[in-house]
């Protein structure tokens, strides 16, 4: 479990920009969303030690990130980060993935297994030749999964993962995260994605400038007006709402019960 | 016809494949051209020659012509292109670069070597139409996310273009700042008369507002028409990897069973059509 406990961080000089948040991640899908400039960054940049909190603690299964390196707890949370293209230097997609099982000292047939796995596990199958500058976003976006994925981190940030990806693209790497869900790992997502959320997460956590507003189910988290926190519904729960349809998690789901009452 | 896109291929210097592929397009004055397709489909490529940076600064294999108010691309500077066509790309942070908002919008000015007078009439303007009038003193990286992109379009609407091209302007905003951006190309477009070529994966905005909406996949044009006529091949769509909007997939959904005609339907006309189905 990670643990945030009234965790304040103030930048130097500049704004306050958590104030009093306390959460839990456990084994789900957990949507940490807010607008830009709400916190979410500087919240999931605590998780791995990147940032140390001003005041308050954050314990990562047992260990407080005050007394642990950024490298000790990388092994426990991954951080996939926004706009994954400036971070790739290997010249080609298997050196880009096998790098940090490398660092971890794995042996050479164990580093071959985990980049398989996770090339396997986000699609790239067969890119193992390809120069990482080649691939699309979406690939790129998928490679810096997969990267992660091979140091095997019982948690995973990932920021905005959806961002800038095609439909297709999008698609494949919701089943990424909902895998990784169901083999045990736990999972934050960073997004103002509404539709995204909707589909995926369990549980929301909303901040607004640095406090935390709200930390619920998916389905309490759509009954606020969200127009107050500077974000908005998915479409599909709009009109979900005008024709009294009630929550839904996907197209199918309201096609299914909108039949059902035509029916009736 | 402002824009003439004649038989052009382009691969870059060291790639594979053609990442544009014979693509032949015609852009009218005042038109909003809406560009569709999954990532690696070209858009962003297409959207690069408008203005001459490809083949002028970006190099590769270029064929075919790009006619822009009849200019020839291959045979005209990128800074008088850019005087015809501003390019507004997806992260703002990597198009602002000055101390204050005042000198971000200025900058491109004083590069063409306008008068003072001039200069401040057109920063007055731009800064007026994008909705950031009292932030001319303000550091640019302290902007909104929604504030930073409209900055980038007011220094490119300084120019006084004739053409926006924008590419995915909205994919790193949060909802607020997509709404300010689409809502500022919807009134340039209409009220200003400014020619839109606008890539975005918000579709329900190209469904509503463009005019026409060409679909690239492996770098050629697959589908073109009326957002209207796009719209309904769903399949083709889904296949491609686009993002549908939300009332098209379920407007698809009740056409295959028979329910309703079109699938190409917005979230008013598909909640009318279903409101009077179920009889509320």
């Amino acid at each position: 479990m990670i643990e945030v406990k009234n965790l304040w961080h103030i930048y130097e000089g500049r704004k306050i920009a958590l104030k009093d948040v306390s959460l839990t991640i456990e084994n789900e899908i957990l949507a940490l969303v807010g607008p830009n400039g709400s916190g979410k960054t500087t919240l999931a940049k605590h998780l791995n030690g990147l940032l140390k909190p001003t005041k308050g603690d954050v314990i990562v299964d047992g260990i407080n990130t005050k007394e642990a390196s950024v490298a000790e707890l990388s092994r426990i949370v991954g951080y996939v980060f926004q706009n994954p293209e400036h971070m790739f230097f290997e010249e080609n997609v298997f050196k880009e993935v096998a790098f940090g099982p490398k660092n971890l000292g794995l042996s050479k047939d164990e580093i071959e297994k985990r980049v398989e796995w996770a090339l396997r596990s986000v699609n790239l199958k067969g890119y193992e030749d390809r120069s990482p500058y080649s691939l699309s976003g979406g690939e790129k976006q998928r490679l810096a999964i997969a990267c992660m994925l091979a140091m095997n981190p019982k948690y995973l940030i990932l920021d905005e993962p959806t961002t800038g990806l095609d439909a297709k693209s999008a698609e494949s790497v919701k089943e990424v995260i909902r895998k990784l869900k169901e083999k045990g790992h736990g999972i934050m997502l960073i997004t103002h994605d509404m539709e995204l959320v909707l589909e995926l997460a369990e549980r929301v956590v909303l901040l607004y400038e640095g406090i935390k507003v709200f930390d619920g189910t998916i389905n309490e988290f759509f009954q606020l007006d969200l127009r107050n926190y500077d974000l908005d519904k998915p479409e599909l729960l709009k009109i979900s709402e005008r024709l009294s349809v009630g929550f839904v998690r996907n197209i199918n789901e309201f096609v299914t019960s909108l039949l059902r009452r035509m029916r009736a | 016809m402002l824009i003439r896109v004649e038989d052009l291929s382009f691969r870059y210097s060291r790639a594979k494949d053609y990442s544009l592929k014979n693509i032949n397009l015609k852009v009218r004055k005042g038109e909003f051209l809406g560009i569709l397709g999954a990532s690696g489909s070209g858009k962003s490529t297409l959207c690069l020659t408008f203005n001459g940076i490809i083949p002028h600064s970006i190099k590769g294999e270029f064929r075919g012509d790009v006619y822009v108010k009849g200019y020839n691309t291959k045979e005209t500077s990128v800074a008088k292109l850019s005087t015809i066509v501003g390019l507004v790309l997806q992260n703002p942070d990597s198009q602002l670069f000055n101390m204050t908002v005042e000198e971000e919008v200025a900058f491109g000015l004083e590069n063409l070597g306008l008068d003072p007078e001039e200069i401040r009439r057109r920063m007055k303007w731009a800064l007026r139409i994008t909705g950031l009038e009292g932030l001319e003193n303000e550091f640019p990286p302290n902007l909104s996310g929604g504030q930073k992109q409209r900055l980038a379009i007011a220094s490119v609407l300084a120019m006084k273009p004739e053409i926006l091209v924008l590419d995915e302007p909205t994919s790193q905003l949060d909802p607020l700042g997509k709404e300010q951006v689409l809502s500022l190309v919807t009134l340039l477009n209409k009220e200003q008369g400014i020619t839109i070529i606008l890539v975005e994966h918000n579709t329900e905005y190209l469904l509503s507002f463009a005019d026409r909406v060409i679909v690239l996949d492996k770098g050629e044009i697959i589908l073109e028409g009326k957002p209207k006529q796009v719209f309904e091949e769903v399949d083709v769509l889904v296949r491609l990897g686009i993002r549908v909007p939300a009332s098209v997939r379920i407007a698809h959904e009740f056409k295959k069973r028979g329910i309703l005609e079109k699938a190409a339907l917005n979230e008013k006309e598909l909640i009318n059509r279903l409101k009077t189905l179920i009889k509320i």
